[in-house]
């Protein structure tokens, strides 16, 4: 395991990718194959089911470390990360032992059909073996929960450097369904298995957010603008009369929405395309909330879907009767799509419209309208755009409102977890409910660093209760919330439920008495 | 939790057990004026840790006329002080902080003094050079405050040496059982394995440690590894130190604002304000290492995106505070600053009789480390 310690603390130490990078390709010179493909499986979600119960493994680890389970708390709520905590809290190593991290995955893998008390031999003897970083990366593939420090970008960049082969290229070889046991490492990142599986998603081409004058894209007409809806983007695959759906995270969701597969399965062709996942009522866009009520069920019952029906709003076609049509321009790729989609008649797959008008000043109108429709804002891509593999600039720009505001006062923080534990950085906020306050929101981002610390002093001196690891302040430090949607919720105290929550900025000019008003924040909500 | 206002008692230990009401807390008052008066030699006054029968200080944090000063870190060495008395080896420490005009007299290790009644001793605390446990002995009653301490042998201060007595004052920093340090010796392998591969890298080595201290360890750990340049700031106080006839390792001053081409791929050793400076950002093929307890956790290490973190401290770990308070087999323990309330608990589930107080110390350090993750000590 010694190469993959290597890399996680190298990845830990830097944040310049750069370094990230070169970090992976010294493990790519260095590590087994079988431990390189471990890599790429705990990178894209292949890590096995956990075998063993984090309960369990935090008992065995204060039975050994002999210490009461509160104490254990307080250490976890220091360290932030439970296969982290046990590492630290456990004796040292009595004689250290190096196996590859393929063998120690293989050895886990068998657990699955272990008693208890093998299971917990087994990591018992572990523990006594690993020292430091090694202890800390067993807990977390124990565990079934380890995220490296490096963005997928960086990593396939890393791979295809190293490997001379074009990122996209490698991003489509190891995204999807393969599997260790029938897979090379050489073969897998060089596109061996790409064609037989059926499944294959393509990555998503990003926009980024528009940060030119509008003067400065040219002339409208060279510009194809939608809304941006608010939903869960997909893509839509149907190959051989097998539907698939993926989501952006790169999960299968294809059993979450049942008529949307139905409707699929009984189109004519086979295709991928790219579109927004929504609630649609009566031709009308739903808020984000009412989708929301449809995800991570293990069911979906009939009146789910009669209470919340789910279409899809498409956007962009990337392959038609499996040709890769990424290449052509969006102009054609348009054309094909409203060609597919009219041969296919279905209520709730439709195209998304583009929005026509003559000049840009016409476009920022329907922008700042684009709320009440549930959407977001607007999409601008370059009618003669390929769909590009992730983020690039320049083609695509998403052009979005202005997020709402509000003004509310810090009165929970709590500790981050993982490089955020040393400081208070989770925040609840409140506003006023006449004379009283209410919860509003929970916020993590959009603070600086030097503000994060000036706020956890402000917490360590001004602390007034004490609830395990949150602590109440003195109503006192106001902040400008954003949100980029709010709906009516009886799960919060409030009664309402705010989407992206995020700080805008640290309103030091503005004392508590200040802050809004829920009955009034009550009346930005759109039906 | 700190309801009770002090600012109107000068007379008052407090303890962790909660909030009162004003009368229960006017109860508490009385009987704890009461204990005192009976036996106790300590009391926790506003400004600091006070002697009673021996009217004198320790470490306060407001001026007094006499302060017994256990280290020179700036939490327990303040300004004001009409007399200090410490090790010798503190007494350079405190004038190059304090001003040479201070009235401070030093005296060694184990060298017996009495003070209006009150036999008075200090002893090695191993938290940095200089740095004394104060023994303090009044009709067969002894009590010990520790100030900052450490267990482990760093090679550089005297070691810390445990002394019996009734009461002991401990700090507890690290007082939660992630913290646990490597032995000494392979800390100083850690730290050389960094600079030897820095160094077929092309890298200057930076370390990032308190100047008091931190600063000479590194030095003491890296000694013979290549020129060792430092901070003017912790030149200063290296002179302190040789002046009291301490050995330190050869090193070279170094003004970052001047010419820094000249320490290309050398070791280079600064104290912790300068991490964030553009100054240090001038350090040409720069690597960067944090020296901290605070090390320990992979959230602090992370935080900071230094290219190394390293969990080397002057404060005791876990185990070492433990086993400190168990061998001075005292009936009571204060708990000052750090983990107060998690280890004073701790310790009375230990069946030990252990309080928290509060007091200022660890406020600048402490909060400096947490803050800004945690790099003085």
């Amino acid at each position: 395991m010694k190469a993959f310690a290597t890399l996680v603390n190298a990845l830990d130490s830097t944040n310049k990718t750069g370094l990230k990078t070169e970090a992976v390709i010294q493990f790519l010179k260095e590590a087994d194959d079988n431990d390189k493909l471990w890599l790429l499986a705990l990178f894209t979600g292949k890590r096995p089911k956990r075998n063993i119960n984090t309960a369990l493994l935090k008992t065995w680890a204060m039975e050994i470390a002999n210490i009461p389970e509160w104490l254990f708390q307080e250490s976890y709520s220091s360290v932030g990360d439970l296969g982290e905590t046990i590492s630290l809290v456990l004796p040292p190593p009595l004689n250290q032992k190096e196996a590859s991290l393929s063998a120690w995955m293989e050895e886990i893998i068998q657990l699955k059909r272990a008693t208890e008390e093998e299971k917990k031999e087994f990591v018992l003897k572990a523990w006594a073996s690993l020292a430091g970083t090694s202890r800390f990366i067993f807990n977390k593939l124990l565990g079934g929960s380890f995220r490296l420090g490096i963005s997928s970008k960086t990593l396939i960049q890393a791979l295809s450097k190293h490997y001379k082969i074009d990122p996209s290229v490698i991003t489509h070889s190891i995204m999807g369904n393969w599997d260790i046991q029938n897979v090379t490492f050489d073969k897998l990142v060089q596109g061996a298995y790409t064609d037989t599986r059926i499944s294959q998603p393509y990555p998503f081409c990003l926009a980024y957010a528009l940060e030119k004058e509008l003067e400065d894209l040219g002339e409208v007409k060279e510009w194809q603008a939608e809304y941006k809806w608010d939903g869960i983007r997909g893509q839509f695959i149907k190959r051989n009369d097998q539907v698939f759906i993926w989501s952006r995270g790169e999960e299968l969701v294809t059993d979450q929405f049942p008529e949307v597969k139905n409707t699929l399965l009984q189109w004519k062709g086979n295709f991928v395309i790219d579109g927004e996942l929504l609630v649609v009522k009566n031709n009308t866009v739903a808020n984000f909330s009412e989708l929301q009520k449809r995800l991570n069920r293990k069911t979906i019952t009939k009146k789910m879907m009669e209470e919340y029906p789910v279409a899809v709003y498409a956007y962009d076609l990337l392959e038609y009767e499996g040709e890769d049509w990424r290449y052509y321009e969006l102009k054609q790729r348009r054309k094909k799509l409203e060609e597919l989609i009219s041969e296919n008649v279905v209520a709730n797959i439709t195209i998304s419209p583009i929005i026509h008008t003559e000049n840009w000043k016409e476009m920022e109108r329907m922008r700042e309208n684009a709320r009440l429709l549930n959407s977001e804002g607007l999409m601008l891509k370059s009618l003669s755009s390929p769909y590009h593999t992730g983020r690039k600039k320049g083609d695509w720009w998403k052009w979005k409102i202005d997020p709402l505001t509000i003004d509310a006062v810090l009165i929970y923080a709590q500790k981050g977890s993982g490089r955020r534990s040393a400081f208070y950085t989770d925040y609840t906020f409140a506003v006023k409910k006449g004379e009283e306050l209410v919860t509003i929101a929970k916020a993590y981002s959009g603070l600086t660093n030097n503000e994060i610390q000036e706020i956890s002093r402000f917490v360590n001196k001004h602390a007034i209760e004490k609830f395990g690891p949150v602590r109440t302040v003195k109503p006192e430090l106001v902040f400008e919330i954003a949100f980029e949607g709010i709906s009516f919720s009886n799960r919060h105290k409030s009664g309402v439920a705010l989407r992206f929550p995020r700080i805008l900025r640290w309103r030091k000019d503005k004392t508590v008495s200040e802050i809004d008003d829920i009955e009034n924040i009550k009346k930005l909500i759109k039906p | 939790m700190w309801k009770c206002d002090y600012e109107d008692s000068a007379l008052k230990i407090f303890s962790s057990h909660s909030c009162f009401t004003h009368h229960a807390s006017l109860v508490l008052r009385f009987w704890q004026h009461f204990r005192i008066s009976l036996y106790a030699m300590l009391q926790f006054k506003r400004e600091g840790i006070y002697c009673t029968p021996g009217n004198f200080y320790i470490d306060p944090w407001r001026p007094v006329d006499a302060a017994i000063i256990t280290h020179g870190h700036s939490d327990h060495a303040r300004p004001g002080m009409k007399k200090y008395l410490c090790h010798h080896s503190t007494v350079p420490v405190l004038k190059a902080r304090l001003g040479s005009e201070i009235n401070v007299q030093g005296i060694a290790y184990n060298q017996p003094l009495s003070l209006n009644g009150v036999k008075i001793s200090l002893h090695p605390a191993g938290h940095i050079i200089g740095s004394a446990q104060i023994r303090m002995e009044y009709k067969g009653r002894v009590v010990v405050a520790s100030g900052d301490y450490k267990t482990q042998d760093d090679g550089l201060s005297t070691p810390f040496e445990s002394v019996r007595c009734h009461e002991f004052i401990s700090e507890s920093t690290f007082g939660l059982p992630i913290y646990n340090w490597l032995p000494v010796a392979q800390q100083n392998e850690q730290l050389r394995n960094w600079v030897l591969q820095n160094q077929s890298q092309g890298k200057t080595s930076v370390f990032v440690g308190y100047s008091l201290g931190k600063a000479q360890r590194i030095m003491k750990a890296l000694e013979g590894m290549g020129q060792l340049n430092v901070h003017y700031s912790i030149g200063k106080l290296n002179r302190a130190y040789e002046s009291a006839g301490i050995l330190l390792p050869a090193y070279t001053e170094l003004d970052l604002r001047e010419d820094v081409k000249k320490i290309d791929q050398s070791i280079v050793i600064v104290p912790p304000s300068l991490l964030d400076s553009n100054i240090i950002r001038k350090i040409p093929n720069m690597a960067n290492a944090l020296c901290s307890g605070w090390m320990q956790v992979r959230g602090a290490r992370r935080w900071r995106s230094a290219d190394a973190g390293f969990a080397i401290s002057d404060h005791a770990d876990w185990n070492g505070l433990l086993q400190a308070i168990k061998n001075t087999g005292a009936e009571k323990i204060y708990i000052t600053h750090g983990q107060t309330a998690v280890f004073s608990k701790y310790l009375r589930e230990l069946a030990l009789d252990a309080e928290e107080v509060k007091t200022e110390f660890g406020t600048e350090d402490e909060t400096v480390e947490q803050n800004t993750n945690a790099v003085a000590e």
